[in-house]
């Protein structure tokens, strides 16, 4: 895993310097620490910071192809490249790295854009062409791994993180009050979008071409929608089978690596299968990795105990106490680079921390499978409010809403408000947002505490409107369920889970995640499998608990699932956390961000400090406010570019005029990065 | 202060955070999104320990809590019972 950056003169050809470049890569060296290399001609400069995993001595990048005319920076794995390289071996391919990254370029000179269609992996990369000075730049189909990119003074400026576009000082950094309305809205943004104006992000399943100054994005792959009329009609026994084998082999191949393998064990039914096959199928002297929480509520420890001691595990832990989550809630966000509505990304962060003291950088986890195979509740809300729609005065059919959500009906006298809550807008069955509608209503309440300025930028119009408008037409055909789940991948699977939850808070040092469960022939199986049998009744990811019951104890994939939640304002408002939170929401800083109005903040924040139960829309109210006030000291108001140290660059391909160079100015492990350029700024 | 002018401010500070435009005595706390379902339990709490009226659990329902109106209303009726009895 690594980060990659570039500039391409759109225009005529203009000078781009190395310190440029090394300044952008600076500004992401935790995502590659061990070794640097740039390219550079008079239209285009490249860069790389490297995670080595793959092809350790040899695997330096940037890369190139016979003659030189192709050059590749990458970010991921190919995880099907040997056998990508047998066919292009045979095709008369020469190589000289065993890197999946080559293999990766001669597909792309063999096949072009088309290439992107047999690569199983998670990437981003960008490959120059320097006889058409073309540009081309992908990203893997469900957005695994981040690209951002913008467009400023006649140069396409991107990078793995804003960060790296931020480290050119040109490059204008402004909040970008659409993008707030819908993190306060959907819980993050849209796709395509990031939180800063103007500075956008390559939407998964999409390639960029840039060539004679003009930009085209096209996608190459989009959820699956299938039809019940083109489903599977095999029985549930069948169907988990072949998912039991698929599964297999895509933890095989998410196992090659030159370096130790671990997972993430949370002791739920997803990542303990994953441990399960891995260590079972694979490697049985397997690292295992949990988070614990002090409040029993959010704890999973003795799930998480069984399961080491089921499968014979290394077992670390890492206690994710209140304290611990609100001091680390400003590094988070500073890898996260968005705000946010939730603490749950904190305790990832903390342990890849454990992950990488361990020796180890690379780890299975189970995102993923609670999108495929139907494990959200939010998916049974859907099935169950359109059951209940039919007849809504029926007593036992909102009944069934009390099962759901056991951790907010145990008090039996909130029992007839929630009722009345989730039976709001019940005859809106047929409006195409109908499952996620609640939530999203229930979401924007908090757009109460928005200042006038930014409450009237913005208001561009319905919030839900680009959402129905991107639905494609066979969306309309799908059935609840399979609607709410498509909604559901397309709006939060990356830009939150994979993302804000994933890439960015392993990263932040230098840990590699590898999700099994998205690999693409599992996504494509199951849209073809109904609904029915993803959800039993109101039993959750049916076929899944099927597929690895074999493999895992009963108590495991039998248990009730508990939605992974860490807590929001025990966090937010005790210890050294605590005090930035109360200087975030004060008054000065409120006025200074212009973002919120202060009276109201400051409102919350004593109601917060004295009530026993903050409700949860309170507790998205004070992270929402608070990460986008922490959001908007780092990248707008602090932020120097001038301050990030250049990254030192072990490798350059000067091509510019007069300059035909290959130098290696320095090899061996680079200095880590220091403490202070990573963190809390 | 009345009854329904201390329901009316702490609606105002604690549910609505200061914006007290909306609120009018007959508008309805659910359809307006006023109050989740949290927010009518915090309601409830308020009332409780304020006016040290009991409710039970059969009373806690939405149409005693849903306007401005109907909570005082129901406050008033509950203070009333006790003082009869």
């Amino acid at each position: 895993m690594c980060g990659i950056v570039g500039i391409c003169n759109l225009g005529s050809a203009r000078g781009i310097g190395v310190e440029t470049l090394a300044r952008m890569m600076g500004g992401i060296r935790h995502r590659g620490p061990d070794e640097t290399g740039v390219y550079l001609d008079d239209r285009t400069a490249l860069g790389h910071v490297r995670l080595s995993i793959i092809d350790l001595a040899g695997g330096g990048q940037p890369i190139h192809n016979e003659d030189q005319t192709l050059w590749i920076v990458y970010n991921g794995e190919i995880f099907n490249y040997p056998e990508l390289k047998e066919s292009l071996e045979r095709q008369g391919h020469r190589f000289y790295t065993t890197s999946d990254t080559e293999v990766l370029l001669h597909l792309y000179e063999q096949e072009g854009p088309a290439c992107l269609d047999r690569l199983n992996g998670q990437f981003a990369f960008a490959i120059w062409d320097s006889r058409r000075q073309a540009l081309f730049l992908a990203r893997d189909r469900v957005g695994i791994r981040p690209l951002h990119y913008t467009v400023h003074d006649g140069r396409l400026i991107f990078a793995s993180e804003v960060k790296a576009i931020f480290a050119v000082p040109q490059v204008p950094r402004r909040m970008d009050p659409e993008a707030l309305d819908q993190v306060f809205t959907f819980w993050t943004v849209l796709p395509g979008r990031t939180a800063f104006e103007g500075i956008c992000e390559l939407p998964p399943g999409h390639y960029m071409k840039v060539s004679k100054g003009s930009i085209t994005t096209h996608r190459y792959w989009d959820i699956p929608i299938c039809p019940r009329a083109d489903q599977t009609d095999r029985p549930a026994d069948e169907i988990a089978e072949m998912v039991g084998d698929l599964l297999v082999d895509a933890v095989r191949f998410r196992l090659r690596a030159d370096v130790p393998v671990g997972c993430y064990l949370s002791g739920g039914l997803d990542s303990s299968g994953i441990a399960a096959l891995t260590a079972r199928r694979f490697n049985a002297d397997l690292s295992t990795f949990g988070i614990r929480f002090d409040r029993e509520a959010f704890d999973e420890g003795s799930h998480q105990q069984t399961m080491a001691a089921f499968l014979g595990t290394h077992h670390r832990e890492v206690q994710a106490s209140a304290k611990g989550i609100g001091a680390s809630f400003a590094e988070m966000l500073w890898h996260g680079e968005k705000p946010i509505l939730r603490t749950a990304p904190v305790p990832l962060l903390m342990l890849s921390k454990v992950v990488r003291d361990s020796g180890l950088k690379v780890v299975l986890t189970g995102e993923g499978a609670d999108e495929v195979f139907g494990g959200y509740n939010i998916f049974k809300e859907a099935k169950v409010r359109r059951f209940w729609a039919r007849q809504p005065a029926s007593g036992a059919r909102s009944a069934l809403i009390g099962q759901l959500y056991g951790y907010v009906f145990r008090d039996q006298r909130s029992r007839s408000f929630l009722t009345s809550f989730f039976g709001a807008g019940l005859d809106q069955v047929h409006d195409p947002l109908f499952s996620h509608m609640v939530r999203w209503r229930n979401t924007s309440r908090i757009k109460t505490f928005f200042s006038a300025e930014l409450r009237s930028a913005a208001d561009s119009g319905d919030p839900y409107e680009p959402v129905r408008a991107s639905l494609p037409d066979e969306f309309h055909r799908l059935d609840a369920v399979a609607k709410a789940q498509y909604l559901e991948m397309k709006l939060f699977l990356s830009n939150y889970l994979l993302s804000s939850q994933g890439d960015r808070v392993a990263m932040a040092h230098s840990v590699e995640i590898r999700v099994p469960f998205l690999d693409h022939r599992i996504i494509e199986l199951m849209s073809r499998v109904p609904s029915r049998w993803k959800i039993l009744g109101l039993n959750e990811k049916h076929i899944l608990k099927k597929a690895l019951a074999p493999n895992l104890p009963k108590e495991i994939w039998s248990r009730r699932k508990q939605p992974y939640r860490a807590p929001i304002v025990d966090c937010l408002l005790s210890g050294s956390g605590g005090d930035c939170t109360r200087e975030m929401l004060g008054r000065q800083a409120i006025d200074a961000a212009g973002l919120f109005d202060a009276a109201k903040v400051d409102r919350l924040l004593n109601k917060m400090q004295t009530v026993r139960t903050p409700s949860e829309v309170d507790g998205m109210a004070l992270a929402g406010i608070l990460s986008s006030q922490i959001v908007h000291r780092q990248f707008i108001e602090q932020f120097r570019a001038e301050s990030i140290p250049p990254a030192c660059v072990d490798l350059v391909f000067d091509r510019r005029r007069g300059r035909a160079t290959i130098h290696e100015i320095h090899r061996g492990p680079m200095p880590r990065v220091p403490a202070s350029t990573r963190s809390g700024r | 202060m009345g009854v329904q002018e201390e329901i009316r401010n702490y609606v105002i500070d604690h549910i609505l955070f200061g914006d007290g435009e909306k609120l009018r005595d007959d508008v309805s706390f659910q359809e307006t999104g006023i109050l989740d379902s949290t927010g009518f339990l915090e309601l409830i709490t308020f009332v409780e320990e304020q006016f040290g009226v009991e409710i039970a659990d059969d009373e806690l329902v939405p149409e005693h809590f849903d306007t401005l109106r109907a909570v005082s209303a129901f406050v008033e009726q509950k203070r009333a019972s006790r003082a009869v009895a």
